[in-house]
């Protein structure tokens, strides 16, 4: 696991990927069950993948639904990548882990690279 | 009330007694297809394929609801940005930024890139939802539109959360009680791409954009509107610099106001052959049909020329000749119709018939003359839009134009060119029991001439002449002259002046024998007055000496008598008998 993110980092296009400080904003509406797992999977991924370097963001859309707008939020929960760029979004409760590391391009899709 | 409504139906237990609440669109004749709008509270979907004007619709819908109902609208813009959209529209006369400044439009783009999301586990549409109410609440919108809901299926790769959220989202919007349009593409074999007609399902309409022989046509069907009657004809429509307007034209009855008013045809001696009682009647419809440079369009300038002069408004369609050409031609004839067009009372408009299809023809007339408000139209000539349509297809456009003017009480003046082929009359069956008064123009060949014939083939409820008349083209105008008959038939032109000597001396040789007749007469009778008086006179001789003779006589007699009683006297007898014998010889004798 750990070769790979140093292989991702490697690459000359991705030299950003590995910034100090990940920045994800995960936007949830309420407390539904969706929301609830969407928050704690999250939790459990950063804290397993990018270990006091992520900062993460929970935004409620019934509570300040005018945030939709600007992220251009359709489908919830959505996680936003704020950093590094590009902006990335992952929609879901994130309980497929390996595609949320897969959309947040902390493990390259398709494991194609060595 | 439309939270009820939307119960109501999603039931499927609309009542009839209930009457539909409608959402009126404020577009041009769509209200009066629909019955006055789309279902109140509730989505309706527009559906048609690229290009045919579903967004221009959707965006009428809310700028007319916000300028003319007061009801403060949403867009969302799944496919273009709020900045191209008030682009695409400003020409049509909308200021969409104006309407957002003054907090009437909320225009909000939804953007869902597949590239750039990737979709870990469970998610719902709840984000669309919140933005949607957020919309509608920031303004109190009354109408929203979705535009173009479906992009939505490219942005997300599981469908059956897509088509359950969809669901949902219909329901919310009945339940928000807001009158939504969704918009749809056209998708083969089915009305929508991704079956949304299967979750709209209060109204739905049909947008198409049809090219046939090369000339598009836009066209409009209603495919259903629950619990609600409307037309389920297919209607064109017309995007111009107004917006949209749709034309319902076949939900017209017959049930027209008519008028005895007569409206003069321009030429004083046609009047007169129309009954004699003053031309056309206003608001009927008159056809011309003739071969070609028989003087039709003369014909439609003298009425043109006549309305204005009554300072009524003419609009003239012409599909031949371009306004300059006209009014330079007409001027030949005397006519002068540019003073008109500069008076604002006589309005050409000149467009190739092969410009646009035949019901894209008929909605420019109709939002002509919906805007100009003209008493007579002409329509000079309506044979070209037969050249490139089917006689059926020409022929329905010509009823719903005629029915069309009728029900406006505008007199419409038909122009009509004959093919050399056929008969006169049989080649116009298809459009002449649609017209009231049928001028029929013809050549008369003749005597190596060819000369104009005029007469009026029928001409519903005025006694016109049966008389076939010759028509010339002066430059003071139209003339129609008496045609002469001769042993050969009509005679015109040279024949006819021709005959027309002939008769003048003919008339001069029979006075003159009368003249001669008379003069014989007087001296006959003067000679035999002379006789009278000579034998009068003889007479009367013959009574003078007759008168002579007789007094002759008495004297004679009395003589005769005082010598008989001279003698009885002097013989002594008795003078009564005697005397009685004597005078009784005497007379004998």
């Amino acid at each position: 696991m750990t070769d790979k993110t140093q292989s991702t980092l490697t690459a000359d296009d991705h030299i950003e990927l590995d910034p100090e400080v990940w920045e994800l904003r995960l936007y949830v509406a309420g407390q539904t069950a969706k929301s609830v797992a969407a928050i704690a999977n999250l939790q459990r991924i950063c804290d397993e993948h990018l270990p006091g370097r992520y900062k993460i963001e929970v935004v409620d859309l019934l509570k300040q639904p005018q945030l939709a707008r600007g992220d251009q939020i359709v489908a919830l929960p959505t996680l936003v990548r704020k950093l590094p760029n590009p902006m990335r979004k992952i929609i879901g409760d994130l309980s497929n882990t390996e595609k949320t590391l897969v959309g947040l391009q902390i493990r390259p899709a398709g494991e194609a690279k060595g | 009330m439309s939270a009820s409504d939307a119960k109501l139906s999603s039931n499927g237990q609309y009542s009839a007694r209930i009457p539909l609440e409608k959402s009126p669109t404020g577009i041009d004749g769509l209200d009066e297809i629909t019955g006055g709008g789309l279902p109140l509270g509730r989505p309706t979907l527009i559906c048609g394929s690229a290009g045919c004007g579903k967004t221009l619709m959707a965006l009428e819908f809310l700028v007319r609801g916000i300028v003319e109902y007061d009801e403060p609208g949403v867009f969302m813009a799944f496919e273009e940005t709020p900045e191209d959209l008030a682009k695409n529209v400003r020409s049509l006369g909308f200021d969409l930024d104006q309407l957002v400044a003054d907090e009437k439009l909320v225009i909000d783009h939804v953007q869902v890139e597949r590239s750039e999301i990737e979709e870990a586990g469970e998610y719902d549409l709840e984000g669309l939802f919140l933005r949607l109410n957020l919309a509608i609440d920031s303004i109190g919108a009354k109408r929203v539109v979705l535009d173009t809901l479906e992009t939505l299926f490219a942005g997300f790769q599981d469908q059956a959360i897509l088509r359950a959220e969809l669901r949902r989202l219909f329901y919310w919007l009945k339940d928000k009680g807001v009158t939504a349009i969704i918009t749809g593409e056209r998708g083969d074999g089915a009305l929508t791409r991704q079956g949304l007609e299967e979750y709209v399902s209060d109204c739905v309409i049909l947008l198409d954009h049809r090219v046939v022989d090369q000339v598009s046509t836009r066209r409009l069907r209603i495919v259903k509107y629950r619990g609600s009657a409307h037309g389920t004809n297919e209607y064109p429509f017309l995007i111009d610099e107004d917006g949209l307007s749709v034309l319902p034209i076949t939900s017209m009855g017959l049930d027209h106001e008519v008028s005895n008013e007569r409206i003069s045809s321009g030429v004083a001696q046609l009047d007169e052959m129309l009954g004699g009682e003053g031309g056309y009647f206003r608001g009927s419809s008159v056809l011309v049909s003739g071969t070609a440079g028989t003087g039709k369009s003369s014909l439609a300038g003298h009425l043109a020329e006549a309305t204005c002069r009554r300072g009524e408004r003419v609009l003239y369609f012409s599909f031949e000749e371009s306004a300059n050409q006209i009014t330079r031609n007409m001027r030949s004839i005397g006519l002068n119709l540019r003073k008109w067009i500069d008076d604002g009372l006589l309005k050409f408009h000149s467009t190739r018939p092969t410009l646009y299809g035949l019901e894209m023809h008929l909605a420019v007339i109709h939002k002509l003359v919906k805007q100009f408000d003209p008493t007579v139209v002409i329509i000079d000539p309506i044979s070209n839009f037969s050249t490139n349509a089917a006689t059926g297809e020409a022929q329905a456009m010509l009823v719903r134009l005629v029915d069309f003017l009728k029900a406006r009480g505008t007199t419409a003046f038909l122009v009509s060119l004959t093919s050399g082929g056929g008969a006169l009359e049989k080649t116009e069956s298809e459009i002449s029991s649609l017209v009231d008064t049928w001028i029929l123009l013809r050549d008369i060949e003749l005597g190596g001439e060819r000369n104009r014939g005029i007469y009026v083939l029928k001409s519903r409820g005025m006694a016109h002449s049966n008389q076939i008349r010759e028509f010339l083209l002066t430059s003071q105008g139209i003339r129609l002259m008496d045609v002469y008959l001769g042993p050969e038939g009509v005679l015109t032109g040279s024949m006819r002046v021709a005959q027309e000597s002939r008769e003048r001396a003919a008339r001069l040789a029979q006075e003159q024998e009368l003249h001669r007749k008379r003069r014989t007469i007087e001296r006959k009778r003067a000679a035999l007055q002379a006789q009278i008086d000579a034998m009068q006179a003889e007479l009367a001789s013959e009574e003078a000496e007759f008168e002579s003779i007789h007094q002759e006589a008495q004297l004679r007699d009395e003589q005769f008598r005082t010598d008989v009683s001279r003698m009885s006297l002097s013989r002594h007898a008795q003078s009564g008998n005697g005397a009685h014998q004597d005078a009784g010889k005497e007379k004998m004798q």
